[in-house]
């Protein structure tokens, strides 16, 4: 933990517009002009009344709470059916599945390999194999968990100066937008055989990678995303500006990179429907491999994805703000709660600066209120 | 994690509502036990300074390094003995106790000028200096009867409080 929090004081956490969340009748003298006595001063209660409110319920850790399923089976008529359900979903799909997937990487690789090799010279044949062999991996992908994928609105074209932001639940958003357009993706980078394929494959497509606890990553992404955008081959850019994995019901602050690019920013909403399985992937306690063995045990992945249209920065407008309305777009359009904190106070402390106003708006109105 | 409601007996929760003198009903036990295992991410069964830090509305309170003295390693009956001061089922007389407590860090039965004032402290930070925090907290002491080398018992806040309106109550969700 001291490591965290040595580092949480450099990295300046984005807080647009939290003092408005921040609630006012935590001061007491809100019908201020009263004369100031001992007791208003001993009076901490709501304060008090405040922290204790946290520690029963707060907006944040509901973000990241998983929905455990509703049990269904507890009937002695539903009982075998239920059980019936499991033999199929284990001893059936499972199994296919899996083997759907193998088969898909067999090909996958059986394709790549060449194509990255014998094709070094041809970069734009070879960009284009790679990036359908992705689309098709991806594919394979949302067939393992019997994706059940809606897709409203115009499907993106790859052009330069814009920039495409969603909300973000799991891992698996990536696939289910990959499997129809190849996005360029900013990605946290990820232990493990994720790591190796994001490495491998994915810098292909002109994925960046980051590590968030990294000051230094902040700027050279914010780099190489001004680069990318201005590219005319690119592959069309994808950024989750959350920072992190939210429940699917609410939404956490956006950062506001990608609302700086001075391109268009099309927002994109996903909704997974929980009816078999819930899709939010708790990294804290689950491995991204566990999550896709959920998800490929389950009946089916069910989801709707919407493309929004095309939102410019307004004149006056600034970043935060942008970004505010764009969240409200998608948070409106797949029914989503906003909450004002950052997704990233799940690896970092929320800055001082919050406490400070606190203090600000109490200690105000003590000395207003002693001049009287 | 599962099911953790049912791991609560009809006893275990009756226990807890003996020790919280009913402040809350035996549904708002259930809903507290499961935030309280949310909370207990190491399942050690006590929620620690840092578990409770991870909170950010909580972190951010101005009062939270205070209170974290007070509820650092709280089991679950501890926990909720902690919240019964802010159920609506608690007297005023009882919650202007828990008020007193949270002056009265060192548990010796008093509360200081020292006490209050650095209650004042952690409530105005930088934008009062600590002389003008000596000289606010020194003026409406005299004006209560007070002279500031004198120190305030349970009595004195009792009596300061008086029957004026108390508001601390937190309304425990039920899901």
């Amino acid at each position: 933990m001291a490591g965290i929090e040595s580092t949480s004081a450099e990295i300046d956490l984005d807080r647009p517009n939290i003092e408005e969340y921040l609630p006012t009748d935590s001061i007491h003298g809100r019908d201020s002009p009263k004369n100031l006595h001992l007791r208003d001063l001993l009076d901490i209660s709501p304060t008090l009344t405040e922290a204790a409110g946290a520690i029963v319920d707060d907006s944040f850790t509901r973000c990241f709470k998983s929905n455990s399923p509703e049990p269904w089976n507890w009937n002695i008529y539903l009982f075998p059916l239920w059980c019936l359900g499991v033999v199929v979903r284990y001893g059936i799909l499972f199994p296919l599945r899996l083997f759907t997937l193998l088969l898909g990487w067999i090909i996958f690789w059986a394709g790549f390999f060449p194509a990255h090799i014998l094709l070094k010279g041809q970069d734009k044949l070879r960009r284009k194999i790679e990036r359908k062999l992705v689309e098709m991996m991806c594919s394979v992908f949302v067939a393992s968990w019997t994706g059940v994928v809606k897709y409203h609105g115009p499907r993106p074209s790859m052009r330069p100066h814009q920039v495409f932001v969603a909300n973000h639940t799991s891992m698996i958003d990536f696939i289910i937008l990959e499997q129809m357009t190849a996005f360029a993706v900013i990605m946290q980078k990820h232990p493990g055989w994720v790591g190796f394929i994001q490495k491998t494959i994915l810098e292909s497509v002109g994925c960046i990678w980051f590590n968030r606890t990294e000051v230094k990553d902040r700027e050279i992404v914010a780099r190489k995303l001004r680069e990318h955008v201005q590219g005319v081959d690119n592959n069309p850019l994808l950024i989750f500006p959350e920072g992190t994995c939210v429940n699917n019901q609410y939404t956490v602050m956006f950062k506001k990179g990608a609302f700086e690019l001075g391109c268009a920013v099309c927002p994109i909403a996903i909704k997974y429907n929980k009816i078999f399985v819930d899709a939010f992937w708790n990294s804290k306690k689950q491995s991204f491999t566990m999550h896709l063995l959920r998800l490929m045990t389950s009946w089916a992945v069910v989801c709707d994805v919407w493309y929004l249209e095309p939102q410019y920065l307004q004149p006056g407008e600034t970043a935060i703000e942008f970004a505010e309305r764009v969240r409200d777009m998608i948070a409106a359009r797949a029914g989503l709660k906003k909450v004002p904190w950052d997704g990233y106070l799940k690896y970092f402390r929320p800055s001082p600066k919050l406490t400070e106003k606190k203090q600000q708006i109490f200690a105000e109105d003590v000395l207003r209120r002693l001049e009287k | 994690m599962g099911n953790s409601s049912s791991m609560l007996t009809q006893y275990d929760i009756e226990e807890v509502q003996e020790h919280c003198n009913h402040a809350f009903s035996q549904q708002e036990i259930v809903s507290l036990y499961n935030r309280f295992c949310q909370l207990d991410r190491s399942s050690g069964g006590f929620v620690s300074a840092d578990e409770f830090m991870s909170v950010p509305e909580f972190a951010v309170n101005p009062l939270a390094q205070r209170l974290l003295r007070m509820v650092d390693g709280l089991n679950f009956k501890e926990f909720v003995a902690f919240l019964s001061a802010f159920s609506p089922r608690t007297t005023p007389r009882q919650k202007i106790e828990f008020i007193f407590k949270v002056y009265d860090l060192d548990c010796n039965g008093k509360a200081t000028f020292d006490d209050i004032l650095s209650i004042l402290r952690d409530l105005t930070g930088s934008f009062m200096s600590e002389q003008q925090r000596q000289k606010v907290l020194a003026h409406v002491f005299e004006e209560a009867g007070y002279s500031p080398d004198s120190s305030l018992g349970l009595s004195d806040f009792i009596k300061i409080f008086g029957n004026s309106e108390l508001k601390m109550e937190v309304e425990v969700p039920i899901d």
